[in-house]
């Protein structure tokens, strides 16, 4: 089978595409369930454990960037597609994508349906929640009760923004920088930097 | 999500990478370039797990998978593991008479249809009718 993996061209006006590997990995996948032989819930488990482990995490830099160069993160927030094009190192950020700042004022979550166009070089790998649309719907009515599901309490006086990701734009949420991290290096800050925290459900993790 | 049920043991994909060396890794365990390659690798685990092949069997099959692309001309940067871990877990299922290249091919070719008619934006979904 020839491959072209890494074409991820994207025609507006037809339909989605998926590479040849995601194509073979589905179908073995449809396979292996249909036969009994695999879960989908057990796989969408150990795949989960690896978390951290999958793709460039190229938003925790990001996050990490705008936490130690205040002009970075004003550029991130005034258009975050362009001022993470300066980085170069990052390829495939998408041409829409805005950072929402977390303030003790106000916190962003952002829910997903899972397109082909998922921005997973950004955020990681998506929630397995998010394949789930009782769940996405329940976040957007109740995003507190979901917050509190993942352990996230709030104060009642911050509010609660809900955003939902579409074609057309794409969502990263630049968390507050945690105290007790003055002075840490932007890679000591890029590893503390979560998937959950950069789609809004849990908080950077400062090891005690 | 915190209380994740998992089915196999978390110690199951240490052991994998006890006995078949070669797979990337960082200090901790497996590292991942793209989603697919962690899916292929759960399914390995996960067959694993159900019997279907032992881990020598695997290391043996993935082994020729590497040499034949190897032969083939693969620069073996590592870039290409996965493809070859793909291709591996393709021919087991096919001799444990699983499925069948055939087979394979069918449903490869039905996501690709599904994809196809799925709107820019939406999740894609297997249909009965992406069969033909």
């Amino acid at each position: 089978m020839s491959a072209h993996d890494h074409d991820h061209g994207h025609d507006h006006d037809h339909g989605s595409e998926l590479s040849e590997m995601q194509l073979r990995v589905r179908a073995l996948e449809t396979i292996l369930t249909e036969k009994g032989y695999v879960d989908p819930a057990a796989l969408d488990a150990i795949v989960e454990t690896y978390e951290t482990k999958i793709g460039p995490r190229n938003g925790a830099r990001v996050v990490a960037k705008a936490w130690t160069d205040p002009a970075f993160k004003r550029a991130l927030l005034d258009d975050a597609s362009k001022a993470i094009g300066t980085l170069g190192h990052v390829s495939r950020v998408g041409d829409h994508l805005i950072a929402v700042e977390n303030t003790p004022q106000r916190h962003n979550m952002i829910v997903c349906t899972l397109c082909s166009c998922y921005p997973w070089e950004m955020l990681g790998l998506p929630p397995i929640w998010y394949k789930a649309a009782p769940y996405r719907s329940r976040a957007v009515k109740d995003p507190r009760g979901v917050l509190a599901d993942f352990g996230v309490a709030l104060p009642q006086e911050t509010e609660i923004r809900v955003w939902d990701s579409t074609a057309e734009t794409r969502f990263l949420v630049l968390p507050m920088r945690p105290p007790g991290t003055e002075g840490w290096s932007e890679e000591q800050l890029a590893d503390i930097v979560t998937r959950d925290s950069m789609i809004g459900t849990g908080l950077p993790k400062v090891q005690p | 999500m915190s209380g994740v049920v998992t089915a196999i043991d978390p110690q199951a994909a240490r052991r994998a990478a006890d006995e078949v060396p070669s797979i990337p890794c960082d200090a901790e365990g497996p590292v991942f370039r793209e989603p697919w390659e962690a899916q292929a690798f759960a399914m390995a685990l996960a067959l694993h797990a159900r019997g279907l092949f032992t881990w020598p069997e695997w290391a043996a099959t993935l082994g020729a998978e590497i040499r034949r692309a190897q032969a083939a001309g693969d620069p073996d940067t590592g870039e290409t593991y996965y493809r070859h871990w793909l291709n591996a877990l393709e021919r087991l299922v096919s001799e444990k008479g699983v499925a069948g290249a055939e087979v394979l091919a069918r449903y490869r070719d039905a996501w690709d249809r599904a994809a196809d008619r799925t709107p820019h934006g939406q999740p894609i979904e297997l249909r009965t009718d992406d069969f033909k």
